[in-house]
């Protein structure tokens, strides 16, 4: 008999660590389904209106940035709420999955140091949960719009595209930070910080024409929520399709940080265990 | 031909504990600043060789923080050794601590697929087992009800009946037998002692000698991240509990 093809498991064999944790991702896809199930499932029991609240609250929040930005500084934004919204729910994409794939992981009961599963599935599971709650909200932001008069246009249906980058971005991000996070739990502390700066660095509730020059420039370049908002908001606020110049930085940035996240991540993963 | 199912070679441990503890970020950089990081390094395993049969129903003892957990973390993969080789042939079961992986929000029904899952089965294999483990778990309508409404038993129960649903080629059991009445621990005996006519391979761990010497057919006694001893269960057992009555020397 074969020795070394008799044993399925061999510590000294180690293939790329990037595409072996990708094929284990795909082995174990019916565990991403359960684990994004039981975060829509679980909050959607534990609470009257339930999955509702996935739609109340941007609605809640654009209710109350539309009254004190509209009023207090006027903005010349023609469907206020509209611009809000679209930028809200882009934004609290990536505020919730990237702290929840840091939470889920460092706080998730130690499961995966008690057994076998793609350390990856938390941060997976985390988008794949943000999505379908993005999704969900897409439906007041619909309402919202014909409430205040913005023209619907086909170019809705590129969403999918803009929806993918974020996606992308956000699963880099999320990565990057839970592996620094099984270190030192504090960050996801320091991080809610970071996310406060980071939307006020991002043109969501104000217009980005209101930005000086300058600042605009290197936001562009140095912030990719910068642009995924802009791109998001494209079809769907300002009903057109971007241009090329408009459409390759942002495919570029998402992929850079998607493959950085996963990279970074998967070759470090095996260490997580050691952390007591 | 009996063949090795579990293979250690020369299997090392470290983890590397910081002298003081830095759990906050803050803390680390200033210490990293200060050049004050020091770890030191701590030995869960020394060089551990050893090899279990298949069909084996093979027994861990050892005092706390002997090694033994460890031991069982690197046959089921969660855990790479920090030096020497580790081999393991087929699927690898542990059976979880109790509610490791249950929802308390979830019933008993949605708790069977998530733990299925984790457990690393297919959407189409719970299907075809949920008749069998809803049986063997003995809740009843009780499966409709959410989790937070079982007791500590019932959700033993579960748990046990979702590990062994199918019948893996190495199961792991890391001393949760003693829950649940006696009539299910019975039940628990007997299943595992049907995996075993069916060819599995058993690791166990105890503190409670008389279980390892009743169950097993041979064992391995750690102390302190090293392998003291390894035979037939009850040699091993006896050298062991002699161990225990004469005092350790001081290092």
């Amino acid at each position: 008999m074969n020795e070394t093809s008799s044993f399925d498991y061999d510590s000294s064999r180690r293939g790329l660590l990037a595409l072996d944790e990708l094929r284990e991702v795909l082995r174990y896809r019916n565990l991403f389904y359960q684990f994004v199930r039981r975060d829509i499932v679980t909050r959607y029991k534990r609470s009257v209106l339930g999955v509702a609240w996935t739609m109340l609250n941007p609605l809640g929040m654009m209710l109350v940035l539309t009254i004190a930005f509209s009023q207090i500084f006027r903005f010349n934004t023609p469907n206020y709420p509209a611009y809000v919204l679209s930028g809200l729910l882009v934004w609290n994409f990536f505020a919730q999955t990237t702290t929840m794939s840091m939470t889920t992981l460092v706080w998730g009961g130690g499961l995966f140091k008690r057994i076998y599963m793609p350390r990856s599935i938390f941060a997976l599971s985390s988008m794949g949960t943000g999505l379908v709650n993005l999704v969900l909200a897409l439906v007041p932001m619909l309402l919202i719009m014909l409430v205040t008069g913005t023209p619907i246009r086909w170019t809705f249906l590129f969403l999918p595209v803009p929806i993918l980058f974020l996606v992308m971005f956000a699963l880099g991000v999320g990565l990057m930070l839970s592996t620094v996070a099984v270190y030192f739990p504090d960050v996801s502390e320091m991080y809610q910080i970071i996310l406060t700066a980071w939307m006020y660095l991002t043109p969501i509730i104000y217009p980005a024409t209101m930005l000086p020059e300058r600042l605009r420039f290197w936001l562009e370049w140095f912030n990719p929520m910068y642009r995924i908002v802009q791109l998001f908001r494209l079809p769907l606020y300002d009903g057109r399709l971007p241009t090329w110049a408009e459409f390759w930085p942002t495919m570029i940035l998402s992929l850079a940080f998607c493959v950085t996240g996963w990279m970074v991540f998967t070759r470090k993963s095996d260490e997580f265990a050691y952390r007591l | 031909m009996i063949r090795d199912v579990i293979r250690l070679e020369n299997v090392s441990v470290r983890y590397r504990v910081p002298q003081e503890n830095y759990t906050t970020f803050k803390e680390y950089i200033i210490r990293l600043a200060q050049r004050k990081v020091q770890h030191h390094d701590f030995w869960a395993l020394h060089e551990v060789s050893l090899s279990i049969r298949q069909g084996e129903v093979f027994g861990l003892v050892g005092r706390n923080g002997a090694g033994k957990s460890t031991l069982l973390k690197l046959v089921a993969r969660v855990l790479r050794p920090t030096t020497g080789r580790v081999r393991v042939a087929g699927r690898v079961a542990p059976l979880l601590e109790i509610g490791a992986g249950f929802h308390p929000d979830l019933t008993g029904r949605e708790n069977i697929y998530l733990n299925a899952a984790i457990l690393g089965l297919t959407r189409a294999e719970v299907d075809a087992l949920l008749p069998e483990i809803v049986e063997f778990s003995e809740l009843g309508d009780f499966i409709e009800a959410p989790l937070r409404t079982y007791s500590s038993g019932m959700t033993a129960r579960l748990g046990f009946s979702v590990a062994t649903a199918t019948c893996p080629d190495i199961l792991i059991v890391d001393e949760i037998l003693g829950v649940g009445d006696e009539a299910f621990q019975r039940k628990c005996y007997e299943r595992i002692n049907q995996f075993q006519r069916q060819g599995t391979t058993i690791l166990f761990v105890s503190h409670d000698s008389r279980a390892v010497e009743s169950m097993c057919t041979r064992a391995a006694w750690l102390d302190r991240g090293r392998l003291m001893g390894i035979g037939s269960a009850s040699e091993v057992i006896a050298r062991y509990q002699e161990s225990q009555f004469t005092p350790h020397p001081v290092i």
